[in-house]
């Protein structure tokens, strides 16, 4: 399900998107339709540029050119009388509140709980009550099977643990858009199936956009609708997870996997 | 000649020292309070402000830091009345006292608040907090408690200086001193009850830290 359809508004649209650290272009006029509920695996070799394309999604970084829409709304820019002009901070506000990120070293707040990890944004942002908070939170720690680690502190569950935390704070915003950048990349490699296995289910039992950035192949063929392989800065190929994995057509795109499954 | 020690007269100057012992204990107080309050001030321009205030606070800073704190006094008590502004001495004192230590504890915020990890930061932007719940929920509650040893120790230092006061005929314990030691001949007493009162009280504000530090890392015990 490649989503070009033009009848239909894709979810998330990156249109000649660049970015510049000094020198270095990482993004260089990126073009990227996301159809709504598509999963999407993005993989390349460090540096291609793949992080920063979830970075600028969650407005973390900054673009430099381009516009990126989400519901055919600009997340980048707002109108101005009939200009665009540079979102201001509101504009961003809201458009955020479509997106959610689970980040590689989960970024869990130390200070609290499991389930005040949970609770501190629907609460304080979305205005929800302690209780409605509480409960929505207990939810989703059962649904990530953490349901008996409420009460531990981060620095009291494991890796794996932690990540399925960062996954139900994530969730609890109700986002329509779930990022992930290489979640599974700072686990010990017992643990990285227990968080795989969460992003499963929930691509089967949710209507959730997904843009995962990833190194485990394996699980980019199970999950993804489509794989995008980047490459300095652009999308060097992409296809259907079988296409692009075992037959792929770009020579960078067959080194850089053949240089993956060397590595195991 | 050998070493007299007058318990009569010590017993009675033990209660003027100790009237004088609440001014040192008040400036240090007001002083510290001072110095905590402006500190945050200096750290908020030198992190947020705009170039330009940025630039000068960089220059109080380093100013302030790189002078003896008794010229401080003794600009703020003999200098500015030239421009106008006279200032009673216990309150060119605590001026003083507290402008000197601010310079220390805005370099301790700035230390605490950037010591806080980027994806906390991070985090708190992808799930949409506001800067107003970021810094109050997220980023203070982790930036305080490493601060606390610090303040304090810049605390016990702020009041083992307060005897320079005595330069300014504030009456402190140590003008105090001084002016019975004047009186009677008799130093030793009244200096060494001054000591032994730094001493006294450095140690019980040395314990109290320590209890509100552990304090603060047994309710925190999430830091990795």
């Amino acid at each position: 399900m490649i989503a070009d359809s033009t009848n239909e508004t894709p979810r998330v649209r990156f249109e000649n998107v660049s970015k510049c650290y000094g020198d270095l272009k990482v993004l260089d006029q990126l073009n990227l339709d996301i159809a709504a509920n598509e999963k999407v695996a993005i993989i390349g070799p460090s540096g291609s540029g793949k992080t920063t394309v979830l970075r600028m999604l969650m407005t973390l970084e900054e673009i430099d050119d381009g516009v990126i829409y989400v519901d055919g709304e600009s997340l980048t820019h707002m109108k101005s009388g009939d200009t665009l002009v540079r979102a201001n901070r509101a504009h961003m506000r809201r458009m955020r509140a479509n997106i959610g990120m689970v980040f590689q070293h989960f970024n869990l707040f130390p200070h609290m709980t499991a389930l005040k990890n949970c609770m501190e944004a629907p609460v304080t942002v979305l205005g929800l009550s302690k209780n409605q908070a509480r409960e929505r939170a207990v939810e989703l720690l059962d649904m990530v099977e953490l349901g008996g680690k409420l009460d531990h502190y981060p620095s009291q569950l494991s890796g794996g643990q932690k990540q399925r935390v960062a996954i139900a704070r994530a969730l609890a915003m109700r986002p329509k858009v779930m990022l992930f950048d290489e979640v599974t990349s700072a686990l010990d490699p017992e643990l990285v199936g227990e968080v795989l296995n969460v992003i499963r289910n929930l691509s089967e039992k949710h209507d959730l956009t997904m843009l995962m950035v990833t190194h485990q192949m394996g699980f980019a063929k199970a999950f993804a609708d489509r794989v995008c392989f980047f490459y300095e800065g652009k999308i060097a190929e992409q296809g259907s997870p079988e296409q692009l994995l075992n037959h792929p057509q770009n020579e960078r795109t067959k080194q850089f996997l053949s240089a993956v499954l060397e590595a195991g | 000649m050998h070493f007299v020690w007058d318990w009569g007269y010590t017993w009675e100057i033990l209660p003027v020292l100790g009237r004088a012992s609440i001014i040192t204990v008040e400036a240090t107080v007001l002083g510290f309070i001072f110095a905590l309050v402006f500190g945050l001030v200096l750290a908020i321009a030198r992190m947020a402000g705009p170039r330009w205030l940025r630039w000068i606070t960089i220059g109080i800073i380093e100013s302030v830091r790189s002078t003896p704190l008794l010229i401080q006094i003794f600009f703020l008590y003999y200098v500015l009345p030239q421009f106008g502004l006279i200032l009673s001495a216990m309150v060119a004192g605590v001026l003083a006292l507290g402008i000197h230590y601010s310079t220390y504890c805005s370099e301790v915020y700035r230390a605490g608040l950037e010591n806080v990890p980027k994806g906390q930061w991070e985090a708190s932007t992808a799930l949409n907090l506001s800067p107003f719940t970021t810094f109050k929920d997220i980023i203070i509650p982790q930036a305080i408690p490493p601060m606390v040893p610090v303040l304090g120790n810049y605390l016990v230092a702020l009041f083992k200086e307060t005897p320079l006061l005595s330069a300014i005929t504030v009456l402190e314990l140590m003008q105090t001193a001084k002016i019975l030691g004047s009186e009677s001949f008799q130093y030793t007493e009244p200096i060494t009850l001054v000591g032994l009162f730094f001493l006294v009280f450095s140690l019980i504000s040395a314990v109290l830290i320590r209890r509100v530090e552990y304090y603060l890392n047994t309710r925190r015990k999430g830091l990795l």
